[in-house]
């Protein structure tokens, strides 16, 4: 009940800010203006974090800048859901950011077949995030397969971390 | 004015150097091999039967390879000492070759008298028979005015006292090992009435750095890992080379744009083009045997399917249509079938299909997965990766029946042919630590070594025969 209800507001939150990116002047780009909904700090401090900066985009949304995936799998999970609401919101807030999905895989698959699946899970977080109001032009899409591990060890504790979609900023 | 003319050239430019930006110097291809006429053994008064060797019991046949003769003492630039070492060193090649694999039990130059340039046709019969090698090999090498050397290989049974087989060559100093290996082939084609396939070479991907920021460079060697040539820097990770049926040309997959796109290289020119002009993710390149078309898997919106186009350009042609992934692919040798994997059915299965993509039909039906397949030269046969937890090399006929796994690694991946279709290469991997080697393993599964590269290798690719 609570998640839908918070899925719902997230949503109408969402296509809020993209209908007001609409109407916002070609000039770009409208200084951010801390909403009281953001617990985020406010970015335009000189000291702190750019906009758009991966470590905006990463304190912005709680550190969720990665969803994680089961064996062979690219559904997108319910936990994976909310990492992807959270960033919903935060390219919602900033519609001139774009932003590439990084597609992993761990190293248990053969490596084509790695590419084609990390593109796949890519593909699933961008199709999330699309369904979420984010322009699907904003959002580009990479597979690296099982080459750029970031947990290094043959166990299932590494596999799954490797098992992965990560959202990076366009600088 | 100035400006006008500056403006298009700067914007030129920089795509032209994003495309090469991780290209090496480029390096030729030594074409064909000149063969000539070498004198016949001088007569003898052993018996003239035929070859006395069995199949069975081929790979434990005793062969004597003592140095090469040389005429006279000449310099060369293809040994500082002249051509009397070289013919040392190229009786050092064909014994590492024949030892190799489990092919046979050669004795080399270093543990063996050198013959005279006479006994070259005229063996000293009664000195090897005293030391049990049932065959032997002699030749020479002279070195010609214009340079080139003149390479003269021959088999003899020495129980028989009599010449089995005789080739000569004519290479530029560059090219000796190309003489040494051809001898290699004579020999090996005669004593076992397979196929050669030790002139021929081996593109790959060498790989250095740690598990998480791994190096990845396409390579090309000889068969024996010599002549070793790194083709791209390692700025852009590059992945699963595929030769041309005429070593022309490498199609092998680079993150050179920032994306995974397979790109054909030039080996002459150093020039390289993009397989397709897409925007689309292109994976897993394969030739077609006549190498006029080219194999390749592409993703769209996350769904990979297998394409066809022709090798110099034009219109790609789609091969399957499934939801999920179709990916790889391998000809058989007639170019009729493409044999493939695809998780159509939930996970990693072989496929095969017609040539135009039609009549698709699963093969594998045993437990674990079957990925990567790669069709024989010879037809009969097909390579895969099967996953069973492990990865494992295994060869199933061209139905999926009579499946057999040929190595024990954790993981041993995509397994390609060498040219006679009796040596099998793959990549294994070590758990943990990622570092990873080429092996080879013979049909039988019993002969298995890894091959020397200066640096760690994956997804090794023989090609052809040369000429």
């Amino acid at each position: 009940m609570n998640k839908k209800l918070a899925t719902v507001l997230l949503l109408a939150s969402a296509t809020m800010l993209a209908a007001c990116a609409k109407k916002a002047p070609e000039q770009l780009p409208p200084p951010p203006v801390s909403s009281g909904g953001e617990q985020t700090p406010a970015p335009t401090t000189p000291m702190g974090p750019q906009v758009g900066s991966q470590e905006h985009f990463r304190n912005a949304v709680n550190g969720q800048t990665v969803i994680y995936f089961d064996l062979d799998r690219f559904n997108i999970s319910s936990t994976s859901a909310a990492t992807l609401q959270a960033q919903a919101q935060y390219f919602a807030q900033y519609p001139q950011l774009t932003f590439t999905i990084e597609g992993h895989a761990d190293e248990r698959g053969t490596r084509e077949y790695n590419l084609a699946l990390g593109e796949r899970r890519a593909n699933a977080a961008k199709n999330y995030l699309t369904s979420l109001g984010i322009a699907p032009n904003r959002i580009a899409v990479v597979s690296y397969g099982k080459e750029r591990p970031v947990a290094l060890g043959s166990d299932e504790q590494s596999w799954a971390q490797n098992r992965r979609a990560a959202s990076v900023m366009i600088r | 004015m100035k400006r006008m003319i500056w403006l298009p050239l700067i914007a030129l430019v920089p795509g032209t150097a994003a495309q090469a930006q991780d290209l090496g110097a480029p390096v030729g291809e030594g074409g064909r091999v000149e063969r000539i006429q070498v004198a016949p053994t001088e007569a003898t008064d052993g018996p003239l039967r035929g070859t006395v060797t069995d199949e069975s019991d081929w790979s434990d046949i005793g062969i004597a390879i003592p140095a090469f003769a040389t005429d006279r003492n000449r310099e060369t630039p293809a040994n500082a000492e002249g051509t009397g070492a070289l013919g040392r060193e190229i009786a050092r090649v064909i014994t590492a070759n024949l030892r190799n694999n489990g092919l046979f039990k050669p004795v080399g130059p270093d543990s063996l008298p050198a013959p005279s340039f006479p006994q070259i046709t005229s063996p000293a019969w009664t000195s090897w028979s005293g030391r049990s090698a049932e065959m032997l090999v002699h030749g020479y090498v002279q070195a010609r005015n214009d340079g080139r050397l003149v390479v003269g290989c021959y088999l003899y049974d020495v129980s028989l006292q009599s010449e089995l087989v005789r080739e000569g060559w004519v290479v530029p100093p560059a090219d000796w090992r190309r003489a040494a290996h051809k001898c290699s082939d004579v020999i090996f084609a005669r004593l076992t009435g397979e196929s050669p396939f030790f002139d021929s070479r081996i593109a790959y991907i060498a790989e250095t750095g740690p598990k998480d920021a791994r190096v990845k460079r396409l390579a090309i060697m000889d068969s024996d890992g010599a002549n070793h040539r790194f083709l791209t820097l390692g700025s852009a990770t590059a992945l699963t080379p595929r030769f041309s049926p005429d070593y022309s040309k490498i199609l092998y997959l680079s993150y050179v744009d920032g994306n995974p796109r397979i790109y054909v290289y030039d080996i002459g020119t150093g020039k390289q083009t993009l397989v397709t002009e897409n925007r689309n993710p292109t994976i897993a390149p394969r030739w077609s045997p006549d190498g006029r078309s080219i194999l390749y898997s592409m993703s769209v919106s996350g769904n990979t399917d297998i394409y066809t186009v022709p090798a110099t350009g034009g219109a790609s042609r789609r091969l399957t249509d499934a939801p999920g992934i179709d990916v790889g692919g391998s000809f058989s040798p007639d170019g009729s079938k493409i044999v493939f994997e695809s998780d159509r059915s939930g996970s990693q299965q072989c496929y095969i299909m017609n040539a135009d993509g039609s009549n698709q039909r699963r093969i594998s039906f045993f437990g674990g997965r079957c990925a990567t397949p790669e069709w024989s030269p010879r037809g009969d046969q097909i390579a895969f990766t099967r996953i069973a937890g492990d990865f494992n090399v295994a060869v199933m006929n061209t139905s999926g029946g009579g499946m057999r796994v040929l190595t024990k690694g954790w993981q041993d991946e995509a397994p390609t042919w060498a040219p006679n279709g009796r040596i099998i290469q793959f990549f294994r991997t070590e758990r943990n630590s990622g570092r990873s080697g080429i092996w080879q393993v013979d049909l039988t599964g019993r002969n298995e070594r890894r091959l020397p590269t200066p640096v760690d290798g994956s997804d090794p690719a023989w090609g052809p025969i040369r000429p």
